[in-house]
C-alpha cells in the first residue's frame, strides 16, 4: 500500500510539475504567435484563450461556408435597431454621399472614404450565413469591397496587429485580427440582395465577418484605426461589447 | 479485476471513523481514481452546461430545422416561455434581462474542461479496459426479461441489494455506454457544427447534420436527453443510497456487508 502511494505520488508530482511548466510555455509560445485574444482575463479567460488559440491554428485561412443565390432566405430578419441619431438622419437625408469612412493608426497613408469611392474598388459579392448569438441564422448575398484592399491602399505598418472599427451608433466599436482584416470574405459591405444594404441591415457600410458571430458585423462603420496594441481602446478588452461580458472573439 | 469487487479487502480496522456504526461493513474498492476525478470535473462543467444553455435559449426559444430560421420563418416548434429578447414573440408581455455575456463564455469553458476531461477519461478507459470490463454488457446481461426487470426493479422503488449496487446491470451499462459514446460525442458535434469559424474548417459537420438550424434542434434534444439521463441518475443512486454511493465516488471505497 505505501510502496504504491509513493509511486503514485512521485508520478503525480511529476505530471503536476510537467503540467505546470507545459503551461507556462504554452503561454509564453501563445503571446509570441498572438494566440491570446485581449479579453484573456478574468474567470472565463481559459475558455475564450483556448478557444481563439484553436481557432487561430486551425482556421486562419479556411472559407466561410458560401451557398448557391437559391438558397438565400427570402426575408432577411433586421435586428432591433438603437434609435438613430440625428447625425444619421441627416447623412441619410443626402443619400448618404457626405458619409465619410476615415482610416488611421499604423498606415502610411492615413485617408477618408466616401461610399462612392468605396464602391470605384473591386465590388466583391458572398452569398454566407450571418448567424446571431441568440440562435437566428439567415443567408443572404453580401456586397462590398475587401477589407484587405482598402488596407492595402492606405499601407498597413507590418508590426499591426488589430484594426478596430467604430460605428456611427453611439459607444459601439470593435476590433479583429490581421487574420481576420485581412481574410478574403472580410467585407466593408454596402450590398446586399442585389440592392443597396438598407439601413435596417447596417447601411451605408457594414463591417461582414462571415466566420464570426453577428454581433462582430457591426453597423454603419465610420472609423477604422489600424493598431498593435489594443489597451488604449476602451477598456482594453478589443471591443464594448467585452465590457458588456461577451467575447471578443465570436468564432463559436 | 483486481480493483473491482473481489480485491482483498482492507481491514475494517484501518478507516474506524467512516463506520461507526456498522461493524460488519467493509470498505471495497469500487471507483478507480480516474473515474472518480473526471466523475465530478464532468458532474460540475455538466451543471454549468446545463444553466448556461438553458439562459442562451431564453434569447431565442424557437426551434428550426435546416439551415437558417428566424422570427420571421415558420419554426419546426416553440418552447412556451418568455423571452430575453423583446423582439421574439412569446405571448408573454415582458421581456427577461439578457444574460448571454457571461453566459456563452461560461458555456465555451465549461465544453472545453468538459471534453478535456472526457478525452483523459475514454483515454484511461480504453488503457485500463474499463469499459470492456465494467460497461459492456454480457451476452446474458443482454436477454430482454433480464433487461425489462432491470427496468422494472426502480420503477417500483426496489432498493438494490448488496451484490447489485457493487456493479452494474446490462440496462444500466447500455445506458452508460450510450451517454458516453453515443449522446456526449452527439452534443460536442452539433455544438461545433454551429461554430461559424468550425464550420468553415468543415463544412460536412454542418451539413450531415441538416444545417445549421438542424445542429442547433438536435443539440437541444440531446441535451434534453443528458438531462433526463442526469435525473435517472441521481434517483438510481438515491436508491441504491446517496450517501453510499456518493462516498464511493469521491473515497474510491464503497461500503459493503460481506456476503
Amino acid at each position: 500500500m505505501i510502496d504504491i502511494s509513493r509511486r503514485k505520488l512521485i508520478v503525480s508530482g511529476l505530471a503536476a510539475t510537467a503540467g505546470a511548466s507545459g503551461l507556462a510555455g504554452a503561454a509564453r509560445l501563445a503571446r509570441k504567435y498572438g494566440l491570446v485574444p485581449p479579453d484573456h482575463g478574468g474567470i472565463y479567460g481559459l475558455g475564450e484563450t483556448l478557444t481563439y488559440a484553436s481557432q487561430r491554428l486551425l482556421m486562419r485561412h479556411s472559407l466561410a461556408r458560401e451557398f448557391p443565390r437559391s438558397r438565400i432566405s427570402p426575408r432577411p430578419f433586421p435586428n432591433e435597431l438603437a434609435p438613430l441619431t440625428e447625425d444619421f438622419k441627416r447623412l441619410q437625408a443626402g443619400g448618404f454621399a457626405d458619409w465619410r469612412l476615415s482610416i488611421d493608426g499604423m498606415v502610411y497613408q492615413p485617408a477618408s472614404f466616401s461610399i462612392a469611392d468605396l464602391k470605384s474598388y473591386p465590388s466583391r459579392s458572398q452569398i454566407t450565413e450571418i448567424a446571431c448569438e441568440e440562435g437566428w441564422s439567415y443567408i443572404a448575398e453580401w456586397i462590398g469591397v475587401p477589407l484587405s484592399h482598402v488596407l492595402q491602399l492606405v499601407g498597413v505598418h507590418p508590426e499591426a496587429r488589430y484594426v478596430v472599427y467604430v460605428s456611427m451608433e453611439p459607444d459601439t466599436w470593435d476590433s479583429i485580427d490581421m487574420a481576420d482584416a485581412l481574410h478574403p470574405q472580410t467585407f466593408l459591405c454596402y450590398g446586399m440582395n442585389g440592392s443597396e444594404l438598407p439601413v435596417a441591415h447596417g447601411g451605408p457600410i457594414r463591417m461582414r465577418l462571415p466566420r464570426q458571430i453577428g454581433y462582430k458585423n457591426k453597423k454603419f462603420i465610420t472609423h477604422l484605426t489600424v493598431t498593435n496594441n489594443l489597451n488604449r481602446f476602451g477598456k482594453g478588452l478589443g471591443c464594448v461589447d467585452a465590457e458588456y461580458g461577451y467575447a471578443w472573439y465570436a468564432g463559436i | 479485476m483486481a480493483t473491482f469487487g473481489s480485491a482483498p479487502l482492507p481491514p475494517e480496522a484501518a478507516h474506524p471513523s467512516h463506520l461507526s456504526t456498522a461493524s460488519i461493513a467493509k470498505l471495497v474498492p469500487r471507483h478507480s481514481a480516474v473515474v472518480r476525478v473526471t466523475h465530478w470535473i464532468t458532474a460540475l462543467c455538466f451543471f454549468a452546461l446545463l444553466v448556461t444553455g438553458t439562459e442562451i435559449l431564453l434569447s431565442h426559444p424557437r426551434f428550426y430545422w435546416g439551415e437558417t430560421g428566424t422570427v420571421l420563418t415558420t419554426p419546426l416548434f416553440q418552447l412556451p416561455i418568455p423571452s430575453s429578447r423583446r423582439l421574439v414573440p412569446t405571448g408573454y408581455n415582458y421581456v427577461l434581462p439578457d444574460q448571454n455575456g457571461w453566459s456563452r463564455a461560461l458555456h465555451f469553458q465549461a465544453a472545453w474542461i468538459a471534453v478535456l476531461t472526457g478525452l483523459l477519461y475514454a483515454i484511461s478507459g480504453l488503457l485500463t479496459k474499463h469499459f470492456r470490463k465494467d460497461l459492456v454488457p454480457s451476452k446474458a446481461d443482454l436477454s430482454w426479461r433480464v433487461l425489462w426487470n432491470s427496468f422494472l426493479k426502480p420503477v417500483r422503488f426496489r432498493r438494490p441489494n448488496a451484490a447489485e449496487a457493487s456493479s452494474y446491470n446490462g440496462l444500466q451499462r447500455l445506458t452508460y455506454l450510450l451517454v458516453i459514446f453515443v449522446l456526449f460525442p452527439l452534443v460536442i458535434w452539433s455544438g461545433l457544427a454551429m461554430s461559424l469559424a468550425f464550420a468553415s474548417v468543415f463544412p460536412w459537420s454542418v451539413s450531415l447534420l441538416g444545417g445549421r438550424q438542424s445542429a442547433r434542434t438536435i443539440h437541444f434534444f440531446v441535451s434534453v436527453a443528458l438531462g433526463l439521463f442526469l435525473l435517472v441518475h441521481v434517483f438510481m443512486v438515491s436508491l441504491a443510497g446517496f450517501s453510499t454511493r456518493t462516498r464511493a465516488m469521491i473515497t474510491g471505497r464503497a461500503a459493503t456487508h460481506k456476503g
